[in-house]
C-alpha cells in the first residue's frame, strides 16, 4: 500500500501518503499554473480588445473577478473541510482548512482593492456602499474572524473543531447576508450607480477571463498543498519538541 | 420546577446580584445615548436622522458586553461538566442561558429604548416601532452572541475575538430593524422588514442552540 495509488481518499489522511502525493502533484501544477498565467496575460494585455467606454481600464477585470469567484470558491471548499472535520473526523480536513483561511481573505481582498482601482477611474470614487462590494467586505470580515479563532485556540484538534462550526454557520449566513445587503442597498441607494453587468461579455474578454481564473485556481491549489505541507511539518516539530521536553501524555 | 426553569431563575438571580442586572445596561446604553451629541454637535434635525442607527448599534454594542462570561464562568467552576451529565440536552441548557442573557439586555433596552429616542428626537410615530424592532430584532442579537460564547468559551481573554466573530453575522439583524425604524418614521409601511427580522430571530433560535451546544461538547472532549 506504501507506494500504491490512494485507492480512496481515506487513505490520504495518512500525513505521509498525503505528503508523497502533494510532492507528485506539486511540480506539474506549477508548471500548468504558470503556463495559465503567461497565456492570460498575454491575453489580458495584448489579445482582448480595450472597452469602448472604459478603454483600457476594463483589463483590471481580468485580476478582478477570478479572485472574486475563488474568494467564493475558497470559502465553498472551506465548509466541505468543515462538514470533513465534524462528520468524517478525516485528520487532513482540519489542515485543509487552515491552509485555506489565509489564501480566502487573500483572494477577497485582492478582489476589494481591485475593485476599488477599478472604481476610481470608473466611478469617480475609491469605494462605494454598493451591494456587491459591501457583502464581498463582510465575507472578508467572516474571513478574518475564522483566521483569528484559529490563532487563539492552542490545540490544533480544539481549533478546528471550533473554526469548523464557526465556517458552518458563516456558510448559513452568508446567503442571508448577501440577501439583506442586496434588500438593503436597493431600498437606500439611488440607482445612479454605472452597473457593471450591463451588457454580456464579448467572447474575446471571455476567454483570456476565463483562463486567467484557472490560473487563479491552479494558483490556489499550489498554495494551498505548500501551506497544508508547511502545516504538517509544523506540527510535526510542535509533536517532537513536546516529546523532547517530555511532557508527559504525548506519544511520537 | 423542572430543571430548565430552575437555570433560568438561577441565572437571573445571578445577573442581579452580582451587578450585571438590568441596570447597568441600561446605564450603558444611556450613556452611548448621551455621548452622542458630543461627538456629532447638538443639530436636532441630524440626530433625528441618524438616531434609528444610532440606537440600533447601541443596543447591539450593549448586547455584547456581557457574552464573554455568559458560559466562561459555568466552564471555569465545573458547572458545564454537571450540564452535560445532568441529561438535559445541552441545546436546551444553551437556550435557557440565552434567554436569561436577553431578559437583563434585550429586553430592558426595548422597553427603554423609546424614553431614549425621545432624547434623539425620533418622530413620534417611530417610538412603537422602535421598542418593537428591538423587541423582535434583540433576541437574533443574543442568540447569535451565544455562539461566539460558545466558540471562544475556552479562552482567557476571548472578549475582543468574540466581537470579531460575532459582529459580521449581525449584518441581516442591523439591517432590517434600523430600515423597520427608518420606514416608521418616513411615515411609511414597515411591514416588510418587521417580517424579516422576525425571520432572521426564528432562524438563529434553531441554529444558534445547535450551534453552540455542539462547540461546547467539542470545547469538551
Amino acid at each position: 500500500m506504501n507506494d500504491a495509488r490512494p485507492t480512496s481518499w481515506l487513505q490520504l489522511a495518512n500525513p505521509a501518503v498525503f505528503n508523497r502525493w502533494a510532492d507528485r502533484l506539486l511540480g506539474p501544477l506549477v508548471i500548468v499554473t504558470l503556463g495559465l498565467f503567461a497565456y492570460g496575460l498575454y491575453g489580458t494585455f495584448f489579445l482582448s480588445p480595450a472597452d469602448y467606454q472604459q478603454g483600457d481600464t476594463v483589463r483590471i477585470m481580468y485580476i478582478h473577478v477570478p479572485a472574486a469567484w475563488l474568494a467564493l470558491f475558497v470559502y465553498a471548499g472551506m465548509v466541505f473541510s468543515a462538514l470533513g472535520t465534524l462528520v468524517f473526523r478525516h485528520p487532513m480536513a482540519d489542515v485543509a482548512q487552515k491552509a485555506a483561511a489565509p489564501l480566502g481573505a487573500a483572494f477577497t481582498l485582492v478582489c476589494l482593492i481591485t475593485g476599488s482601482i477599478w472604481g476610481k477611474p470608473t466611478w469617480g470614487t475609491w469605494w462605494q456602499w454598493d451591494a456587491r462590494m459591501t457583502s464581498v467586505l463582510v465575507l472578508l470580515l467572516i474571513y478574518l474572524g475564522i483566521m483569528a479563532l484559529w490563532r487563539a485556540v492552542d490545540d490544533p484538534l480544539r481549533a478546528a473543531r471550533a473554526v469548523a462550526i464557526l465556517t458552518l454557520v458563516g456558510a448559513v449566513n452568508l446567503p442571508i447576508i448577501k440577501f439583506s445587503v442586496d434588500w438593503w442597498y436597493t431600498l437606500h441607494q439611488p440607482a445612479s450607480v454605472f452597473r457593471l453587468d450591463g451588457p454580456t461579455i464579448h467572447p474575446s474578454m471571455l476567454k483570456p477571463l476565463l483562463i486567467m481564473a484557472l490560473g487563479y485556481l491552479g494558483l490556489y491549489l499550489v498554495l494551498l498543498l505548500v501551506r497544508m505541507k508547511t502545516e504538517l511539518t509544523l506540527r510535526r516539530i510542535d509533536r517532537l519538541q513536546r516529546l523532547a521536553a517530555g511532557i508527559p501524555g504525548e506519544r511520537a | 420546577m423542572n430543571a430548565w426553569t430552575a437555570l433560568l431563575l438561577r441565572d437571573l438571580r445571578l445577573a442581579r446580584r452580582v451587578g450585571a442586572g438590568a441596570e447597568l445596561g441600561l446605564v450603558f446604553f444611556l450613556i452611548l445615548v448621551s455621548l452622542l451629541p458630543f461627538a456629532i454637535g447638538a443639530d436636532q434635525r441630524f440626530i433625528s436622522r441618524i438616531a434609528p442607527a444610532f440606537l440600533w448599534l447601541s443596543a447591539l454594542l450593549a448586547t455584547l458586553l456581557g457574552l464573554d462570561r455568559l458560559l466562561q464562568a459555568d466552564e471555569e467552576e465545573g458547572v458545564l461538566d454537571q450540564f452535560l451529565l445532568s441529561g438535559t440536552p445541552l441545546e436546551l441548557i444553551v437556550l435557557a442561558k440565552a434567554l436569561a442573557h436577553w431578559l437583563v439586555t434585550g429586553l430592558p433596552l426595548s422597553l427603554a429604548a423609546p424614553l431614549l429616542g425621545l432624547m434623539l428626537a425620533i418622530e413620534p410615530q417611530a417610538m412603537a416601532p422602535l421598542a418593537l424592532s428591538l423587541l423582535i430584532g434583540t433576541p437574533a442579537l443574543t442568540l447569535i452572541g451565544l455562539i461566539g460564547a460558545a466558540l471562544t468559551v475556552s479562552l482567557k481573554r476571548g472578549g475582543l475575538l468574540l466581537s470579531v466573530l460575532v459582529l459580521p453575522l449581525t449584518v441581516p439583524t442591523l439591517i432590517f430593524g434600523a430600515t423597520l425604524v427608518k420606514e416608521a418614521a418616513l411615515g411609511r409601511p414597515y411591514t416588510t422588514p418587521m417580517m424579516l427580522l422576525g425571520g432572521m430571530t426564528l432562524l438563529m433560535l434553531v441554529i444558534a442552540p445547535v450551534s453552540a451546544a455542539a462547540a461546547l461538547r467539542h470545547a469538551r472532549q
